[in-house]
This record gives C-alpha cells, sequence and structure tokens, in this order.
C-alpha cells in the first residue's frame, strides 16, 4: 500500500495543540480521502500527550512520542531528527507541517536529513499523484502550482488558508517509541520570557488592525489598539511603526515581518509600500484609513476612508459600541 | 576575534514590482536588477556589529547566478571582507534540498565561529535553508534571533529567540548557526570609502565540482519539487472610497464590515 501521509502536531508554549495543526490535520485528512492512503499525527515533545488528544479530535490516529529533551532545549532540530527516525522506520510518504517559525524550523532540518524536497507557504493543497501545493508568489502577483518529482516530500502549510474541522468521531491516540541517541548538538534554553501583552500569533488572527508611520507615535498606538479589542482582532504594524520602537518586531507585517491572511485587515496610517503589501494583500477583505488619497493602498484595498485616522477611529469606535448586541 | 560567514542570496528587487516567471516557469533572474535579500542584510549588519565589538572578519557565501557576484560587492561595500560564490549551470531550477547542500559543502572549507542566515528569502520565501544547513553541518541551530551575545573566550553564543508569547534566551557552544531577525537593527548604508574598497575585494567563484557536490544530489535535473504552472490571482473589486468627515464615514465603515460579516 502507498505511504501514509503525516501531520506535525505543534504544540503551544503551554504544551497545548497549536491552531495551526488543527489546520494541517484538516488539509491533511482531505488529502488522505482523495488519494486513499492512511493519515497520521505525531506529537513530539517532553509532555505531547495532551496535544496528541486534541490533535485526534482531527485525524483517525495520533501518536504521541515523548521527547524529554524538549524541556530545556529548543525543540525544533530535536523534534525533526526523531520525526525523521520514525519516517525512516514507518515509512510515510509525505508530511505536513505549519508554516510558522517552529513548523519552518522542523521542515527545514526533516527535509535536510531526509533528503526530501519541501514545498513551502501553501496557501492550498490538492491531490493529483501527490500533493499539489498552491503557493502565492511575488508578493500575491502571482499564484503557482508545484508538486514532487519524487515520491515523498514535506509541505508547510501557511495559517488561515484551510478552515479546522474536527472529524466526524475522534481518532485513537497511541505512544510512539524510536530509539537512538540524538546527533546532532542541543540548544539549551537559558531562560523563557513572557511578554506583557502577548497575544496569539499574528498569522493566525482573523483581524488584524495594523498601524503605520500616520499613527504618528506610540500614543496614536492606543488607538489601533483599543480599535484592535474592539473588533477582536490582533495588532499589527508597518516596518516603520517597529523601527520606530511604537510597537514590537512581532507585529510587524511585510517582507521582513510575518504574511499574514486574515478575514479582516484594517490598515490604519499606512501608505501601503510594496514590502508591506506583500505581507497582507491576499486578505480577504482590506479596509484602510488614510489622509493620502493618492497612498498606494487607496488602489488595492476594498474600501478606502479618506480622512484622519484620529477623527475615523473614535466615530468607529463610538458606532462599535452603539450596536446592538 | 570572530571569524563569521553570513549567507547571502540575490534576490529579485521586489520594489522594481518587475518580478516573472520564464517560459520554463523559473524565476527570470535577468527580467528585474538583482539585490541583497532584506532579511539576509539584518544578519549582514548583525555580523558587522559583532566583529566591531570583538574584532575579526566576514566572509559572505552565496549560491547564485555568475551576476551575483555584482550583488555581492554591495555586502562587501558594508564591510564583509570577502565574499564566496559557487556558481554553475547545473544549480540553475535548484530546489531548496539542493541549495542546502550545496552551501553545507561549501561552508565546510570556510573557516567561522558564527553562521548567520536571514529568516527567509523574498524570492523562496519558505525559512527553510537555515535549519537545513545546520542540520547537514552538525550546528547547534538557534533560530530568530532579536539579540545575539557571542562569548569568543568561553566559545559559547548566547540569543534571544522571539517566541509566540514572548523570548527565550537559548545557548550553545562556537561554532554555530544563528537565524536573524530585523529586531538586530537597520543595516547600515554603504560608504563612499567603503565601496571603494569593496572593488578590490576577493570575490571567489566556485563550480559544483569544487565544492564537491556531485550532480546527482544537487541541481535542476535533480531537483526534488517542480512548478506546474501559475496564473494571477483573481483581481480584488474596486476599491470603494469614502470621503465624508468622521462620523458619516465611520457609519460607512462599520456598514461595510457588518456587510463583510466581520462584525
Amino acid at each position: 500500500m502507498a505511504g501514509a501521509i503525516w501531520v506535525h502536531g505543534e504544540q503551544a508554549p503551554d504544551g497545548s495543540l497549536a491552531r495551526i495543526s488543527t489546520e494541517v490535520a484538516t488539509a491533511a485528512r482531505a488529502l488522505a480521502k482523495a488519494s486513499g492512503r492512511d493519515v497520521e499525527g505525531v506529537v513530539i515533545g517532553a509532555k505531547p500527550d495532551a496535544a496528541a488528544k486534541e490533535l485526534a479530535r482531527f485525524l483517525p490516529r495520533v501518536r504521541s512520542l515523548t521527547e524529554p529533551a524538549t524541556a530545556e532545549h529548543a525543540a525544533g532540530t530535536i523534534v525533526a531528527q526523531r520525526l525523521a527516525a520514525l519516517v525512516e522506520r514507518d515509512k510515510p510518504d509525505y508530511i505536513l507541517a505549519g508554516a510558522g517559525p517552529e513548523g519552518r524550523d522542523l521542515a527545514g532540518a526533516l527535509s535536510a536529513l531526509l533528503g526530501w524536497g519541501v514545498l513551502v507557504n501553501a496557501t492550498a493543497v490538492e491531490w493529483a499523484d501527490g500533493p499539489v501545493v498552491e503557493m502565492s508568489a511575488f508578493g500575491g502577483k502571482l499564484n503557482t502550482r508545484s508538486a514532487f518529482t519524487g515520491g515523498h516530500g514535506i509541505v508547510t502549510i501557511r495559517p488561515n488558508v484551510v478552515a479546522a474541522e474536527p472529524a466526524a468521531k475522534p481518532g485513537k491516540v497511541g505512544p510512539a517509541t524510536i530509539d537512538g541517541e540524538l546527533r546532532l548538538p542541543k540548544v539549551r534554553v537559558v531562560e523563557r520570557v513572557e511578554e506583557a501583552g502577548a497575544a496569539a500569533p499574528i498569522e493566525e488572527a482573523r483581524v488584524i488592525v495594523a498601524g503605520g508611520r500616520g499613527v504618528g507615535g506610540p500614543d496614536g498606538f492606543r488607538l489601533v489598539e483599543e480599535l484592535a479589542a474592539a473588533l477582536g482582532g490582533a495588532v499589527g504594524a508597518t516596518r516603520a511603526a517597529v523601527d520606530a520602537g511604537w510597537i514590537n518586531y512581532s507585529q510587524q507585517i511585510g517582507q521582513t515581518g510575518k504574511i499574514v491572511k486574515p478575514q479582516l485587515y484594517l490598515a490604519l496610517g499606512i501608505s501601503g509600500a510594496i514590502q508591506h503589501k506583500v505581507g497582507m494583500q491576499t486578505a480577504e477583505t482590506i479596509v484602510a484609513v488614510n489622509r493620502d488619497p493618492d497612498a498606494p493602498i487607496a488602489e488595492f484595498a476594498d474600501l478606502v476612508v479618506i480622512g484622519d485616522l484620529f477623527e475615523v477611529v473614535p466615530a468607529v469606535l463610538a458606532e462599535l459600541r452603539a450596536r446592538p448586541g | 576575534m570572530l571569524r563569521i560567514a553570513v549567507l547571502v542570496k540575490p534576490v529579485p528587487d521586489t520594489a522594481s514590482g518587475g518580478e516573472r516567471l520564464g517560459p520554463d516557469l523559473r524565476l527570470d533572474r535577468q527580467a528585474v536588477p538583482a539585490v541583497v535579500n532584506a532579511n539576509d542584510e539584518y544578519a549582514l549588519e548583525a555580523a558587522l556589529k559583532l566583529v566591531e565589538a570583538h574584532g575579526g572578519e566576514v566572509t559572505l557565501v552565496s549560491m547564485a547566478a555568475s551576476a551575483g557576484a555584482e550583488t555581492l560587492r554591495k555586502g562587501l561595500a558594508m564591510g564583509a571582507q570577502r565574499g564566496v560564490l559557487v556558481s554553475d549551470p547545473t544549480l540553475a531550477g535548484s530546489c531548496t534540498l539542493s541549495t542546502v547542500r550545496v552551501l553545507a559543502a561549501t561552508l565546510r572549507e570556510v573557516e567561522f565561529d558564527l553562521l548567520l542566515a536571514g529568516a527567509d528569502t523574498s524570492d523562496g520565501g519558505g525559512g527553510v535553508v537555515g535549519p537545513g544547513v545546520a542540520a547537514l553541518l552538525g550546528l547547534p541551530y538557534l533560530s530568530y534571533a532579536a539579540k545575539i551575545e557571542p562569548d569568543p573566550e568561553a566559545r559559547t553564543v548566547r540569543v534571544r529567540r522571539i517566541s509566540p508569547t514572548g523570548f527565550d534566551v537559548i545557548e550553545a557552544p562556537l561554532p554555530a548557526l544563528v537565524v536573524c531577525t530585523q529586531a538586530l537593527g537597520e543595516p547600515r548604508y554603504p560608504s563612499l570609502k567603503g565601496i571603494m574598497a569593496a572593488r578590490t575585494k576577493e570575490v571567489v567563484t566556485k563550480s559544483l565540482a569544487d565544492v564537491g557536490v556531485s550532480p546527482d544530489d544537487a541541481g535542476g535535473a535533480v531537483a526534488t519539487t517542480k512548478v506546474l504552472d501559475a496564473s494571477k490571482p483573481a483581481a480584488r473589486a474596486a476599491t470603494r472610497v469614502v470621503r465624508d468627515p468622521a462620523p458619516a464615514a465611520a457609519k460607512q465603515l462599520v456598514a461595510f464590515l457588518a456587510e463583510r460579516k466581520v462584525v
């Protein structure tokens, strides 16, 4: 029988299953159905069981591999080595992972260890003799569809491109064991620091309210935060706002920051330069508030309000508060 | 003293807006001018600052078409001492696994304490080359650095790694590979003196055979992935422009959000 499709179950810092893995699992289930192959999840970590159980809501079978080393060491390389050993023993053909920082670290190391190709940042995956992976190229100007030339490969899938859907009935969870030394050097975690206000990863947010240079300063950013809170969304920023020190780099969207695909992207005081545009232009709905009617964002937003954000945003907040419910 | 190698990729200038695929569905690298990948510039800047603080030198390492040597000059003008460019017609159309193998083989002949890479490239965007190279070379892998603190005496490096909820402080022995982010600081502009000096700096160009990689293991002919087709995404609907005063504009904005079912 043809080799299985595996899902890497990624753990959030608190040990729970990362949301991206529920989306990846949903995509993998569709591929399994289309190809008639088995699909299985694997969670590897110091305490993998809770995440494995959660992943089993989405997949018929999940194995959890307890690897104590990730408690005190950076996980990526360790998980990749254990997963590579499992792959060599159990011979699946394809591995799907998230395209966030953890998934990338894993996919890169796994590709090198197995000698498998990797297709990155999938915006859609379908089956035609193997996974066919759609990607957005050149900052959204082009969509490409790619495939593996051999019978196996690794796919990383972007957050928010698949709607996670639990399976009709939950799957079984069982343990996995693998022997052997961890050959690659470990990287010790000296300290884990939680920063106040650190929210869910911005790539996973369904609503993002972002501020740019036009926001004017850290005080202006309070307005961005207030609107984000009112819409139940996350705060994003341009490189200019991050460079100015108004907000953390983790919230930056664009070429050297995150690529996001929320349902709503609300841009405040953002001109929409190409370096920012490449990070957000595949958002389902783009709304902008900008004083400059000639700003590039006025060309690709769905709705643009030409005006002073310091007048428009408070009015929007008042309007939202006045809504029933 | 720190010897630092930095992975650098020439990429099409996104600001040009003219990127396209050729008839072979490979990136047409002639269509637009190449620049140093933005994330690699952060890595290079970090390297230059570390060398200024600890002493040492910076070597750029790249796999690219032969024209890539000119792009590397910009990195030399910023202050790197030399460049190593692997360029071979066989490598056109390579997959990321080929790139990882070629860079790893090249780096076996480069002496370094720290190997720095950018978080991803603006053309490939996968962020998988750094971890792959570390895995092949057996180097400690420290990713998404917002701060890099090497201790050349103790032969260790400490990195502040951006995490989903804050940051982790991680530490490993040298030599190690560190993936750099923009949080490390703005890259410098080359000075006139730097540009002049770069003209006489050495860029060593190597073939696939020079770095000891078999054409069975890297190159377009053995690529593990291929592009099947490309299409333009559906165009967005025309922009609705609202020019009313704030209260009326806000009403329309919220009504639009309701229409799109996001409130």
